[in-house]
């Protein structure tokens, strides 16, 4: 196993290799500087450094690429964070005066952290993750990804695994990076149905009419709920279980199911028997909404977003492409395309890939031919990394996000020809 | 006295303030004329007693004690009056155009003043009444008549008003116009300021749209030049379980007759929020009675351009040194006391922390000194929360760092990653950080409103973020009388949050009238400890301002007596006039 391969020792040594000779810059620059439309997209954009002894460093910025290159490759960051493009260079913010140096545009931008649903999994707690709940976070991104294309109009969206216990989604689209604060803000509520804290049971209060994005989401979460819920979680099995799950019912169905669990001891059934006190409740009820299973299902799966990451325009978040110093993975995009195939154990590790720079894959040769074409353009140092990071397990990654990139130049040269024809009509 | 006349534009052109600079040309000459020869403080020097009801219609041309200056030729008096008629013409405005008159000091004070009244108590029912009750809106017009601001929707009939006692409708409709420019003046110079100043506003404004007969609505919009999209039949067909599904007032049988319009999404947030709309593509389906949200989306708009325009300008008013004290005033009586600036710093010892938390700390800190010494843990809403509050109570810097990091290092954080993670941000609640804001308490308002608790979180008002079930508990354990707990839990049913907290603040003090309203966690603490201390009279009923009695009486017998403190809470808070100004 990889994993157990990575000693959080070793990532002095590593990542110096790493941001050498593996780390995606082009792709990276691309990205950031989106096709040079606005002046000073990326010069003004603020990263931040976490160096050795949780040392950080705010407001970096780069007027190129190679400088860029240059000053990772010098300081070796453990984490990279990605911040906002401001009024003014973020390392000059002390020399502007104060008042004038503004947030002005950043992604809008999701983290879900599996830590928030420490209530709703007995698997694992705090930061550990397994196979089991992390189909939590599969759920989270079905569930987001619908909306924020559909209800949202957003196109261009990249998910991304955090590299420990959770998820991050950049919404890239140019509406949504210019997107205020109270919008932002808006949208995460609208996103959000779990609420409450500590002093809260019952988190999910459904309410008539059904809102069509609830719907929604809930066709996904009862995709999903009886083989994770109630098999892999065992959320009707365990008397202390069964009794969270209860406390969420009106007394009533509470009493007759206690009744009904005393005989019947599959969880399945259990959970059958449920849904159908609930249904019966609610056909002889006078009262409206009557959702309880919705209600629970929703509970324990539903997305749990930290909305105040979403609101900021100035949040920071953890880079794509920085490595997790506690696991050694690496922050990877994830192929929507595969997503239940999706394997948070599968993403390599810094130490993984540093090891396959010196042993080369067959499977990187067999796609050298295809590199050399393009090599004729680019610069023989450049061509070399191409190399590295092709011989490595990271290369999937690097093309998900290469085309991810091509997505987003062919609907900006869209939107361009749709502009310069509509001047051409004036 | 023509001397003076330079020096009176120079000092107090309202429009300079209120208006971009290219209607400085407009033919009119507006200012708000002041007596030269008042200073500051001095306001009751002038006697100005009892302006006739139609004074404004001569505005700026009375020369009423002779140091009022006179501007317009007879051409230009005609086009001012319908100008006038023309922006009062409908109740309910944009405040696009500045006031085209003069006005008098006394005038301009008593109308901020009142403003700030009304939009005092738009805030403090906001907290206490869901926006769209019958209660709050009745409360609301209680408050508009008792203030003199417009909420008819047809002018009087000019020739009939004699008989009316107090003043117009029209009149009222030029205050409303007047006091909203002032209050941009005083509230366009923080951010803070401006927030709140445009909550209130919209909040106002809401009130008044909805209001409107759909008559008046539509020829508001058609006034303002307000045009929406609407989306054709065959899209409503297609759309149609959709819409339904997403609003409350939509049916199947009302869907085809209704108008929907179609904005971007961003034009409507407040129903993208709560997910009282339909969203498709990035747009917003609006059915025609939630017109409101969008026109407050142009209406905010519009205010937040204007008073950042506004904030420029700033700078020729504060020059003014009879008007910056009074701007300065109006704009510190938003908030109350900020429980910022500390007489009693370093009084409080670690040690009386946790006897105080049981005795003087209102609830939510309770909970969360409870949640800390339990877990030695606290997420960053209830570091803040918490944090601000023992500041505000006179904890140092160094205690602070102290008290955190002894917690902290019982649980899963060491000393090292204490020093690394956290002290930075306590170093910056008190300023020695970052931007170096030294940070304020957080309000009751702020605890309520904002941020709510998450997973994980011990944050937030207990009254408004627990189940009623845990709070009873909750209660019980604190061993409150059963009926308390019961007036308690009526109180957070009908949201009335801070009486909640007020009547357990009463419940736990073995007093009948805790004789304040309250609004801050602090003010909780500080109350407590005078109290404690025996350094307070118990305010019996009594007292209560003949206003508030009043307005009780009007509300019926139906009123259980434990809500009649709501209904004098923002009254009381107005009744004193001096505690508006009131140097703290």
């Amino acid at each position: 196993m990889p994993t157990s391969d990575y000693d959080p020792a070793c990532l002095p040594d590593l990542l110096p290799l790493y941001y050498r000779r593996l780390f995606p810059y082009s792709q990276y620059y691309r990205w950031l500087s989106y096709g040079g439309v606005s002046k000073n997209y990326f010069q003004n954009r603020e990263f931040s450094f976490t160096l050795k002894d949780d040392i950080y460093v705010r407001y970096q910025s780069f007027s190129t690429q190679s400088e860029l290159e240059k000053e990772m490759q010098k300081m070796n960051p453990y984490k990279i964070d990605i911040g906002a493009v401001y009024s003014h260079r973020p390392s000059q913010h002390n020399t502007v005066k104060s008042g004038t140096f503004q947030a002005l545009e950043k992604e809008l931008v999701f983290d879900i952290d599996m830590t928030d649903y420490d209530d709703v999994r007995s698997c694992c707690s705090a930061a550990d993750i397994c196979s089991k709940c992390w189909t939590l976070m599969t759920i989270a991104i079905r569930i987001l990804d619908r909306a924020l294309r559909e209800d949202f109009g957003f196109q261009h969206l990249l998910w991304v695994y955090s590299g420990r216990r959770g998820v991050h989604c950049w919404v890239c689209d140019e509406a949504a990076r210019k997107l205020s604060v109270a919008a932002r803000s808006a949208v995460a509520e609208y996103l959000s149905l779990v609420k409450g804290g500590e002093e809260t049971v019952k988190k999910v209060v459904l309410s008539e009419p059904i809102h069509p994005f609830i719907s929604q989401s809930l066709i996904v979460v009862e995709h999903y709920f009886p083989q994770y819920a109630i098999v892999g979680q065992e959320l009707l099995g365990s008397k202390a279980s069964v009794d969270k799950v209860l406390s969420l019912l009106p007394e009533d169905i509470l009493y007759e199911l206690l009744n009904t669990y005393q005989t019947e001891k599959n969880p399945m059934k259990r959970w059958e028997q449920l849904r159908s006190a609930v249904h019966q409740k609610r056909a002889t009820s006078k009262k409206g909404a009557q959702y309880f299973d919705k209600e629970i299902m929703l509970q324990y799966c539903y997305p749990r977003l930290d909305v105040n990451v979403s609101k900021g325009v100035n949040h920071l978040l953890k880079s794509p492409f920085s490595v997790h110093p506690k696991t050694g993975r690496i922050s990877v995009p994830i192929d929507l395309k595969n997503l239940d195939k999706f394997d948070p154990f599968e993403v390599p590790t810094i130490s993984l890939i540093c090891e396959e720079l010196d042993k080369p894959l067959a499977a990187a040769e067999e796609e050298e031919e295809e590199v050399k074409d393009k090599e004729n353009e680019t610069e023989p140092g450049e061509r070399r990394k191409i190399r590295d990071y092709k011989q490595t397990s990271l290369a999937k990654y690097v093309k998900l996000f290469d085309q991810f990139l091509d997505a987003m130049a062919r609907s900006r040269k869209g939107e361009i020809l749709k502009k310069s024809d509509l001047q051409k009509e004036f | 006295m023509f001397q003076f006349i330079p020096k009176v534009f120079s000092g107090v052109q309202v429009r300079d303030l209120c208006r971009p600079l290219e209607f400085l040309h407009a033919k009119l000459v507006i200012h708000v004329f002041m007596d030269l020869t008042l200073r500051p403080g001095a306001q009751s020097c002038w006697n100005r007693k009892g302006p006739s009801p139609h004074c404004f219609h001569k505005a700026g041309m009375r020369d009423r004690t002779g140091k009022i200056i006179m501007q317009f030729s007879g051409r230009r008096k005609k086009v001012t009056l319908n100008q006038q008629h023309e922006l009062y013409g409908h109740c309910l405005q944009f405040y696009c155009q500045p006031p085209l008159e003069n006005i008098s000091l006394t005038e301009f004070e008593g109308f901020a003043i009142d403003r700030l009244k009304l939009l005092k108590a738009v805030e403090n029912l906001g907290v206490s009444y869901v926006k769209t009750t019958e209660q709050y809106k009745k409360k609301l017009h209680t408050e508009f008549s008792n203030l003199g601001f417009p909420h008819r929707e047809e002018v009087d009939d000019l020739n009939s008003n004699k008989n009316l006692v107090g003043p117009t409708e029209y009149e009222k409709r030029r205050k409303d116009h007047i006091s909203h420019f002032i209050l941009r003046l005083a509230y366009c110079q923080t951010e803070d300021l401006r927030r709140w100043f445009i909550q209130q506003e919209m909040d106002l404004f809401r009130y008044r749209f909805s209001m409107l007969q759909s008559k008046y609505k539509t020829e508001f919009l058609h006034k303002n030049n307000l045009k929406y999209d609407t989306i054709s039949a065959d899209e409503k067909s297609n759309l149609k379980d959709q819409l339904i599904n997403s609003s409350y007032a939509v049916s199947g049988t009302t869907v085809a007759e209704q108008d929907f319009y179609k904005v971007p999404f961003q034009d409507a947030l407040d129903l993208v929020r709560t997910r009282k709309v339909f969203l498709k593509g990035g747009y917003a389906y609006i059915p025609h009675q939630d017109i409101v949200t969008i026109v407050l989306n142009d209406f905010r708009t519009r205010l937040s351009k204007a008073l950042a325009l506004t904030a420029r300008s700033l700078p020729a008013v504060q020059s003014d040194e009879r008007l910056q004290p009074l701007l300065n005033h109006l704009s510190h009586a938003y908030v109350g006391q900020d429980y910022s600036i500390q007489k009693n710093i370093g009084k409080v010892s670690l040690e009386q922390i946790d006897p105080l938390s049981g005795k003087s700390f209102p609830l939510c800190m309770r909970q969360l000194h409870k949640a800390l010494r339990e877990n030695h843990h606290l997420r960053h809403g209830g570091r803040m929360q918490y944090g601000l509050f023992l500041k505000g109570i006179g904890l140092t810097l160094d205690q602070a760092l102290q008290f955190w990091r002894s917690e902290f290092i019982k649980g899963k954080v060491d000393a090292d990653k204490f020093d690394k993670a956290y002290a930075y941000s306590i170093r910056h609640m008190f300023g020695k950080e970052g931007k170096r804001t030294d940070y304020t308490p957080y309000s009751c308002m702020k605890v309520i409103l904002s941020n709510p608790p998450s997973q994980g979180d011990y944050h937030g008002c207990p009254f408004r973020h627990s189940d009623p079930e845990l709070l009873k508990q909750k209660l019980q354990s604190y061993k409150l009388a059963p009926g308390g707990i019961m007036q308690i839990l009526d109180l957070v049913k009908g949201m009335h949050y801070q009486l909640a907290c007020q009547k357990y603040f009463e419940l736990t003090h073995n007093i009948d009238d805790a004789g304040f309203s309250l609004n801050h966690p602090n003010q909780y603490f500080m109350e407590s400890q005078k109290l404690l201390s025996g350094g307070r009279e118990v305010k019996k009923e009594a007292e209560m301002p003949q206003r508030g009695q009043e307005n009780t009486a009007s509300n019926g017998p139906s009123v259980p007596p434990s809500r009649q403190h709501n209904t004098t809470q923002p009254l009381d808070d107005m009744g004193d006039l001096d505690s508006y100004f009131l140097d703290e």
